[in-house]
């Protein structure tokens, strides 16, 4: 029963690292760039939601909205100032650009926000008025599954499989695909590329809020490096899956929150990263192209 | 014949290599015109010059009386000009069907359904594998996919890049069949080709384009008939 119940805090902290990892990926798969500020979207995220229900009183719901609507625009806005001019320049720039905008997101939150944590208003938290806990009770009580966590992992499940349905089904999805695969082609096709990468930012961004919002409901402390530690995670994540792959994100996030918490469990906490870092390790070592990528060989 | 497409004296650039230099040809309605000359003579690069994908320095290009050279690439198909690119860059993790449906990005609300069936007829083959990937598909069935694919966007002018590079003497043969039943079903084609007997032999007029200059023109017949041609490019 112990180990269920890890196995589940597992699952609802990976589902987190999948929803982040989901937006790197997307991202590296279209426009083949590590945005390393993509951890970054989620403080702000978590930000905006803190100051929509604790300044503004709304409630968590619309706090979310708000979050992701913002977080949607400020995807859109990074990418055109700080990527768009880099199209053609060599990766190592836009990479360095990336983590420049990690910095400057984290200071500017540190300006507006300050260096003190904040005390964040859970979208379900953790015990009701009535001072019952908002939790799911199985086995007469052994077992306590918190409702944030279902929701979560319900979250998690559903962004997945829109993400999938998006991508298979719909011109605007398979457009994505094509601009994946060759942007030249995609071009002659009539597809608008710079538009299609600016449209992947804005859905890795608005799913980063929604990480952000779950992350902060779940560990309500908030600061302006909030976001750097889930962000190196989920990128890992990706990586373990398999960089560009959505189902490989999915499966990697899902894979590191368990890891990590099975390892916090059984293990030790202080241990816990270097174990789940140490299984990346071997993991590239077996399958560099990560469990679900391709490795796709250039063609002559 | 009204002129469908004219090229004005261009030249391109990669940095500081000048790949063509002050080319100018027409294409008419209803005509196929081939470029033809060796590796590295500028075909292709004329040809990504006129789509869009690369851009000349100076001089200019008209397609139906409008100006192309401000029209950023991905608007170009819309205007009735399709490139099947060299090496057909299909999208190799998509399906044959999902390629054939990029092909009509440009045609909201049209009956894509039709135009498939279209293409399927002219093409069985990729019928018979619309579901799977093509990267499973042969070179031959690729390039079937690749023409398929652009003539999904109903275009005025249709460009082919090498349509028989790296295929089998009767894939050869088969492509070029293809290409005269679109030509007698009213397209308008630009060939460019490294086989140049071939080329000629389907083809209203050619340009001989080499080192990025085009060195002579004629009608097919004449340039195959030409010792000078014969020499230089069909082994004899």
């Amino acid at each position: 029963m112990e180990f269920l119940s890890y196995l589940i805090s597992g699952i609802s902290l990976g589902s987190v690292y999948a929803i982040i990892a989901l937006g790197y990926t997307m991202v590296y798969g279209i426009a083949k760039m590590l945005n390393f500020a993509h951890g970054d979207v989620i403080m702000v995220g978590g930000y905006i939601s803190f100051c929509a229900v604790s300044y503004l009183g709304l409630p968590g719901w619309l706090a979310l909205i708000l979050a992701m609507a913002v977080c949607t625009v400020l995807g859109i806005v990074i990418e055109g100032l700080a990527y768009k001019p880099l199209r053609s320049a060599p990766s190592l720039a836009v990479l360095i650009t990336a983590i420049g905008v990690s910095y400057f997101l984290q200071n500017t939150a540190l300006l507006i926000w300050k260096a003190a944590p904040k005390v964040y208003p859970s979208l379900i938290p953790a015990t009701n008025a009535q001072g019952e806990v908002n939790a799911l009770q199985l086995f007469h009580g052994q077992l306590s599954i918190s409702y944030i966590s279902l929701l979560t992992m319900a979250s998690c499940v559903v962004i997945m499989i829109a993400l999938t349905l998006f991508t298979g089904k719909t011109k605007m999805g398979k457009a994505m695909r094509a601009c994946s695969e060759d942007k030249g082609a995609a071009q002659l096709m009539g597809i608008n590329v710079n538009a299609t990468i600016s449209t992947t930012f804005a859905i890795g961004s608005a799913l980063a809020a929604v990480a952000g919002v779950l992350l902060c409901s779940s560990y309500p402390t908030l600061q302006p490096t909030t976001g750097s530690m889930p962000g190196i995670k989920a990128f890992t994540a990706a990586v373990f899956g398999g960089i560009g792959s959505i189902p490989g994100a999915f499966l990697g996030g899902l894979l590191l929150g368990i890891i990590e918490a099975l390892a916090k469990a059984y293990i030790s906490t202080n241990l816990a990263n270097t174990i789940v870092f140490a299984v990346l390790i071997i993991v590239l070592l077996v399958k560099p192209a990560g469990l679900l990528g391709k490795y796709v060989p250039e063609k002559v | 014949m009204a002129s469908i497409l004219k090229v004005d004296n261009i030249n391109v650039y990669y940095g500081s290599i000048h790949a063509v230099k002050d080319v100018s040809f027409e294409v008419n309605e209803g005509e196929i015109v081939t470029l033809i000359g060796a590796n590295g003579a500028g075909k292709s690069t004329t040809l990504n010059t006129i789509s869009g994908l690369l851009h000349s320095r100076t001089g200019s290009i008209t397609f139906l009386e409008e100006p192309l050279d401000k029209v950023p690439c991905h608007k170009v198909v819309s205007k009735g000009l399709a490139l099947v690119p060299e090496g057909r860059r299909v999208f190799l993790q998509m399906t044959v069907q999902e390629n054939l449906e990029m092909g009509a990005y440009t045609q909201t609300g049209k009956n894509i359904a039709q135009d498939l069936d279209t293409i399927y007829a002219l093409f069985p083959r990729l019928k018979e594998r619309m579901k799977q990937i093509a990267g499973t598909l042969s070179g031959g069935e690729q390039q079937m996919l690749a023409m398929g694919r652009a003539l999904m966007s109903h275009p005025k002018l249709l460009m082919l890049d090498e349509p028989s590079m790296g295929l089998a003497p009767i894939l050869v043969e088969q492509i070029f069949e293809i290409i005269q039943n679109l030509h007698k079903a009213g397209t308008t084609i630009l060939l460019v080709e490294q086989n140049a007997a071939a080329a000629l032999s389907v083809a209203d007029r050619g340009y001989v384009l080499e080192t990025g200059k085009i060195v002579t023109s004629g009608t097919g017949r004449e340039l195959l008939a030409s010792p000078a041609i014969k020499k230089a490019y069909l082994g004899g």
